[in-house]
């Protein structure tokens, strides 16, 4: 809704326009598409392997979980430097919880299957708690959301850090690290059987929009436009799981899970990793949030307060109370990343989610979202982090030096945001 | 004019001895001002003059400091814009209250958004009723899908009026309708109240053009420094009259 397209009464010209499309996004798929393409040519074809993408969408999945919340946060003016911090303190009392609380103060046994869905309830209540105060603090106190969370990222960041004694906590829980990317995949059938439910799911998505429109009489793309669309979509999702499914499990990683099932390995067997278990995760977050964005009150009123405070005062919606809403669920989602991001590394340590906060917030600018507020999209802040990742571990790969690697990602968050005036003012008020 | 206004029974509105004051200064002095059904009543002063202040006391965007307000004759607390809404009064505010960035359809249903059984919002059908009642109010209305970022001031207007008749008002505010508008828009808004008139409903009509004043409202209450310098009947006075009383603060001596 941010983007709307033309009246409904202008002529269709372009293709694009037939198709309803986003030129803005077009214009960040395509220019993800040529950097991808150059650093395949420069690695000679390493960086379009299955295993290289495989590890780019679980290495994009942390920072992108916060970046769609950070959205809404952005949209309605505020800002949230503390995520990075918040993610440390989730991290550390999941981390404490699963290996002193539990087995230490409650008795309950390593390697019990209760321990990690306590431990990750238990984070996600202290980050939806923490966000919630952060919002209260901004919403009904009236401070600045850059200064609550200027001291937030001290406070929480060192929080983390009194909670665990600053010692690395680790190995997680084997349930917990099922959400860490290569420990938990879904193998090749399942990630069939879940792609081939998503094409269908998005497919109907798009007709019964169509449906909904014709019955009451409003305009609707030609029947080819819509048919394109679907088949563009549904090739473009199993085209993915077959990329996750074509990178095989090392042979000796193999050996070691028939091993420890007591069975012999039969010869020339193997097998895909197929979906990661976090990037389902980073799915369904993507997808809820982009229901709430659209077709909820609660993403109405985010959007109508960033575009206008007051209207938004004075049509009846509880600012200050969405102010609460808004960081809660950021907290909420910073949760779930720590969750993520300690299982990838197996452990928690102390720096973990450093600088993240800088990476959430380059992620939902680059991906279109509008600083002055009421403007932004969820896919938009998931490609946005996604380009990041690929820029970095692109520039990796290549053997740039670190220094030049962030000099360069620096250097193209304001050149994002450049252009992004420009086309914004080339295309006219939007 | 049309028809007398029937003023025996119980005023829809009555504000009795309404004051605020911001830091010491008396923005609203123990006005009092009331409102019939089917009535027009015109507010006037000077800029700070204190009538855009009392009447956000009516639509919940201040709160007095001392006074009643009065719907049908009970007295009622107004805290905020949901609680005026919740009485049937609707406002028009001068800097319209629109979310630029959303269209049409979401900002006349925003606060009050049309949803599905499951609870999501019924964008579809909050475009037709939309397109229903622009179709009334305004036929050349045509942008349903760009954010009112992109239309007139004419056609933003017709999207803050549309909001407020769309949700059956009984006591309607406008805060100078015509400010940013041309003259044909002019005209639209003009008849536009005459229609809502007819409908039995009661408008306090802020503005500045005595001349609009003269031609659209039945009485004009007359505000300068926070005070209430008094209310006349329109068919009682002349332009100069009023004008004398919004410069000068006095009342005619002839409809006094």
């Amino acid at each position: 809704m941010a983007e709307a397209t033309s009246g409904a009464g202008a002529p269709r010209k372009s293709i694009f326009d037939t198709l309803e499309l986003d030129t803005r996004l077009l214009g960040m798929v395509g220019a993800f598409v040529v950097l991808c393409l150059v650093f395949n040519v420069v690695t000679d074809g390493r960086f379009l392997t299955p295993r290289n993408i495989f590890n780019l969408t679980i290495q994009t999945v942390s920072v992108a979980i916060m970046a769609t919340g950070m959205v809404f946060v952005i949209v309605t003016r505020h800002i949230d430097l503390s995520v990075g911090s918040l993610l440390a303190t989730c991290s550390a009392v999941m981390a404490m919880v699963q290996t002193v609380v539990l087995p230490q103060g409650l008795g309950v046994e390593l390697g019990n299957p209760v321990i990690a869905p306590v431990a990750i309830v238990a984070g996600l209540i202290v980050g939806t708690a923490i966000g919630a105060f952060n919002g209260w603090l901004v919403g009904y106190l009236s401070i600045p959301a850059f200064i609550v969370t200027l001291g937030g990222l001290l406070v929480w960041r060192n929080v983390a850090w009194y909670l665990t004694n600053g010692q690395t906590i680790g190995p997680l829980d084997e349930t917990f690290q099922l959400f860490g990317g290569t420990n938990g995949t879904l193998g090749e059938t399942w990630s069939w059987i879940i792609g081939a439910i998503a094409a269908a799911a998005a497919v109907w998505a798009i007709w019964a929009g169509r449906r909904n429109k014709q019955s009451h009489e409003f305009p609707v793309k030609p029947l080819w436009a819509e048919a394109l669309l679907s088949a563009l979509i549904a090739g473009a999702i199993l085209g993915f799981v077959a990329v996750l499914n074509a990178y095989q499990v090392p042979e000796a990683r193999l050996q070691r899970i028939f091993e420890a099932r007591g069975e012999v390995m039969p010869a020339g067997y193997t097998e895909g990793f197929g979906l990661p278990i976090s990037v389902l995760l980073l799915i369904l977050v993507a997808v809820v949030m982009t229901i709430v964005a659209r077709k909820t009150r609660l993403g109405r009123y985010i959007f109508a307060t960033g575009g206008n405070p007051d209207a938004a005062e004075l049509s009846g919606v509880n600012t200050r109370l969405l102010t609460v809403k808004i960081f809660a669920l950021m907290g909420f989602l910073c949760a779930l990343s720590a969750v993520v991001a300690a299982s990838r590394l197996t452990f928690h340590s102390n720096d973990i989610g450093t600088l993240d906060e800088l990476r959430v917030i380059a992620a939902a600018v680059i991906g279109g979202t509008a600083l002055a507020g009421g403007i932004g999209t969820i896919h938009g802040a998931i490609l946005g982090a996604l380009i990041m990742q690929s820029l970095q571990s692109g520039m990796a790969m290549v053997g740039v030096d670190a220094p030049f690697q962030n000099i360069v990602v620096g250097i193209v968050l304001v050149a994002a945001v450049l252009i992004d005036i420009i086309y914004r003012k080339r295309a006219g008020v939007r | 004019m049309t028809t007398p206004i029937d003023r025996t029974g119980t005023p829809l509105v009555e504000m009795r001895d309404i004051s605020i004051a911001f830091g010491g200064v008396k923005a609203v002095d123990r006005v009092s001002i009331d409102l019939y059904p089917g009535e027009v009543v015109g507010l006037l002063g000077h800029n700070g003059a204190g009538k855009s202040t009392l009447i956000k006391c009516l639509s919940g965007a201040y709160k007095q400091d001392s006074g009643d307000i009065l719907i049908n004759g009970e007295k009622v607390t107004i805290n905020n814009p949901r609680d005026a809404r919740a009485y049937n009064i609707e406002t028009i505010y001068q800097t319209l209250a629109l979310a630029d960035n959303l269209d049409a359809a979401s900002n006349l249903f925003l606060g009050r958004e049309l949803v599905t059984p499951l609870g999501f919002v019924d964008e579809a059908r909050m475009e037709a009723e939309t397109r229903k009642i622009m179709g009334r109010l305004n036929p050349n209305f045509r942008k349903f899908a760009a954010p009112v970022k992109a239309l007139s001031g004419g056609q933003r207007q017709s999207v803050a009026i549309a909001r407020a008749v769309y949700f059956n008002a009984r006591i309607l505010i406008m805060d100078e309708p015509t400010a940013a508008l041309g003259p044909q828009e002019t005209r639209m808004v003009a008849e536009l109240i005459q229609e809502l008139k007819r409908q039995g409903l009661g408008i306090f009509l802020i503005e500045h053009d005595i001349h609009a004043v003269m031609n659209l409202c039945d009485r004009a209450s007359v505000m300068k420094n926070g005070q209430l310098v008094g209310t006349v009947d329109v068919k009682d006075v002349t332009d100069d009259d009023i004008l004398g009383m919004i410069i000068l603060g006095k009342k005619p001596a002839k409809a006094a």
